[in-house]
């Protein structure tokens, strides 16, 4: 997977290192922080083990608490496994349909736009279901966050191909693995998003690793920041693990995840201040 | 320009964006289509002057889902369409309805082929939303500003269903903001997403799918069956209907909209005439004013039911009387070429001579009335 679009790369000011265990524990392994997740009502879920929505998510409300939003965040949630997750997100949301949220985001930042809005959408329901709003949403320079965690299925209705399948995956209803002759090529949203005017900050991180959690948890940082300062449209795109969906052992899923969707959805920031990275 | 509380001649679509922005309604979206468009050029051009926002939608789908939004921070907001777009936004009507959202949606629809979209829940699942039809500008005028005041009332929809003439005709109106909530306080907004919970272990989470924070999964009996519930109390407290003539009629016509403007003219010449013909006219469409329909046909030989379409408000009809009282239809199919629901029906003599044939017990022609 290439990292160098991420141009300040993977390591100083990680708020989480990654600590080589071939060795006794050092320093940085016995420092003790909280690992109490900020924002959360539950200390449970039911997703299933080895599912990286719960890890992305933990990032969001992390970022959020961390840039003291926490009373002025409005969070716009989809429809998708990650729904089952608003029961124990402590921060104002609104449900919208599937495919829907960013037109929702949208009105609710024009009545309250002191309040931090964001959405939190699957790729199912972002880039099948509500792809002309999300494209919408970011030509009209909305001042929104939508947050896409992107898993190549619809995880929710049990591994079923969608828009940023990447060809070779196999789902249920491309058994033989996705065949650009007959189920077309994937979407590279982010990369659609970033040519588009309205869009301030663009990025696509990825929690298969530790150094992709803290990765995913920088750009969070950095898209809320830009709609903090009233920059237009942002947008985080995480690859998440499915293993479920993908049918293989949870053990697998993150190599799976680096090596099969990371090498097609490129990690790294699109665009920042408006400008595209590398353009 | 501003709101003016001066008599003046406003074409309707114009006349309801000030009420509605009389009300208090800051947040409109659409999706241009006749006759509906122009209610949203109105919205445009003086929501801005008042420290609002009309957003132009790529879609009927976006222009509710950006209401959905600004009503759930409290805001009054509104979308609308004509009957093809509100089919786009019916997923949402119905997952709004059972959010508990209360939003205004208008139908400048073409004809009255939309009753039944407008009064079955034109949705998914188990719903019904309040739905009134003005015969008139000056009734639209009261009837957006109440629409606002109900839906807050019930964290309900409000759906008015208007039409080509409603939004087109030219009357002299004033806008005076009505004041509902003297006589009916409104319940504090404190479900509506302002951010400030967050954190608090109390933060809410306005959604139509029963998700409750800090529980799983979803209780049938305090989520499906309080919204039944409530929508039963709605059914009892908000039907609305005119009667005219009913005392001594022979025979009833039912009529709502505009084409209830026009039995009325039809039904003063048939008085003339010295046949005893009265009207009733449903204003909510949901709740149906079933019982005071029934009052109102006691001791009527015949119930005529003249509505623009194939014959779609008659079932409500029927089913309010029961079989009491012999139900005909006398109206029909009936449009300009264009679709635009302008039709000959429209006609106070035409009305006039099917009501005489169903006075007499004569037959009354059936197909489009051309
Ligand atoms: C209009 C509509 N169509 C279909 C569905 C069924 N549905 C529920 S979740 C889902 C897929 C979700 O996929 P994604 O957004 O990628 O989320 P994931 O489950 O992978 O996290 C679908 C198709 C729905 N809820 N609404
Ligand atoms: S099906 Fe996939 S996305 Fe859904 S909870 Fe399981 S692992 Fe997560
Ligand atoms: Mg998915």
């Amino acid at each position: 997977m290439s990292g160098d679009r991420d141009a300040e790369g993977v390591g100083a000011g990680d708020p989480l290192r990654v600590v080589p265990t071939d060795a006794p524990p050092s320093g940085a392994c016995r420092r003790k922080g909280s690992f109490t997740p900020s924002l959360t009502l539950m200390g449970e879920h039911d997703l299933c083990p080895g599912c990286g929505e719960p890890l992305a998510l933990r990032q969001i409300l992390d970022s959020i608490e961390a840039l003291g939003q926490a009373q002025r965040a409005i969070g716009v949630v989809g429809i998708g496994c990650y729904t089952a997750l608003t029961s124990l997100m402590d921060v104002d949301l609104i449900q919208a349909l599937h495919g829907r949220a960013p037109s929702v985001a949208t009105g609710a930042k024009r009545m309250r736009p002191e309040c931090l809005l964001f959405t939190l959408q699957g790729d199912g329901d972002m880039v099948n279901e509500g792809l002309q709003e999300v494209i919408h949403t970011a030509a009209r320079g909305e001042n929104v966050t939508c947050i896409l965690l992107n898993n190549g299925v619809f995880g929710e209705t049990g591994g079923h191909m969608t828009a940023t399948t990447v060809l070779g995956q196999r789902t249920k209803n491309s058994i033989e693995g996705r065949d650009a002759r007959l189920h077309g090529h994937p979407i590279l949203i982010g990369d659609l998003l970033a040519r588009l005017d309205g869009t301030a900050y663009v990025a696509r991180a990825s929690v298969h690793d530790a150094a992709g959690v803290a990765r995913t948890r920088r750009f969070l940082d950095r898209a809320f920041t830009s709609q903090l300062k009233g920059q237009g449209f942002s947008f985080v795109e995480i690859l998440t693990m499915c293993p479920t969906g993908w049918f293989i052992p949870t053990a697998e899923g993150p190599g799976y995840l680096d090596r099969e969707l990371g090498a097609v959805h490129e990690v790294g920031e699109l665009k920042k201040d408006g400008v595209l990275v590398g353009g | 320009m501003t709101a003016s509380t001066e008599r003046r001649l406003m074409e309707g679509s114009e006349a309801i964006a000030e009420a509605a922005i009389a009300a208090g309604c800051r947040f409109f979206s659409g999706y241009p289509m006749t006759p509906f468009t122009e209610l949203l050029e109105h919205f445009a051009r003086r929501l801005p002057d008042e420290g609002g926002a009309c957003i132009n939608a790529e879609s009927e789908l976006e222009a509710i889902g950006q209401a959905w939004g600004a009503a759930a921070t409290g805001a009054r907001a509104a979308t609308g369409s004509t009957g093809q777009g509100l089919s786009l936004m019916q997923e949402s009507m119905s997952e709004i309805t059972r959010a508990e959202i209360p939003i205004v949606v208008f139908n400048m629809a073409r004809g009255q082929g939309d009753y039944y979209q407008a009064t079955r829940g034109g949705g998914h699942g188990d719903y019904r939303h309040i739905v009134l039809a003005p015969e008139s500008v000056g009734e639209a005028v009261r009837i957006t500003q109440e629409a606002f005041h109900l839906a807050d009332r019930w964290r309900h929809p409000v759906l008015i269903y208007g039409d080509y003439l409603i939004a087109h005709t030219a009357e002299a109106v004033s806008i005076e903001p009505i004041d509902f909530a003297t006589k009916d306080p409104l319940p504090p907004k404190d479900w509506a997403v302002d951010g400030r919970l967050g954190g608090t272990g109390r933060s809410r989470n306005v959604n139509p799918i029963g998700m409750e924070k800090g529980s799983k999964g979803i209780d049938p009996n305090r989520f499906w069956q309080a919204l039944s519930d409530k929508e039963d109390r709605i059914a009892a407290a908000e039907q609305r209907w005119e009667a005219i003539g009913t005392e001594d009629a022979e025979l009833l016509i039912v009529a709502f909209g505009t084409l209830a403007r026009f039995a009325r003219a039809a039904i003063r010449d048939l008085r003339a005439e010295g046949l005893r013909v009265g009207l009733f006219r449903p204003i909510s469409l949901w709740p149906f004013p079933s019982e005071a329909l029934v009052r109102a046909a006691a001791g009527c030989r015949r119930v005529a039911c003249l509505e623009q379409n194939a014959g779609q408000m008659i079932d409500d009809v029927r089913l309010a009387l029961l079989g009491s009282v012999p139900v005909v239809p006398i109206g029909g199919i009936s449009t300009d070429p264009a679709g635009f629901g302008i039709g000959a029906l429209l006609d106070a003599e035409r009305i006039a001579g099917r009501a005489r044939d169903a006075y007499h017990g004569r037959e009354v022609p059936r197909g489009v009335v051309a």
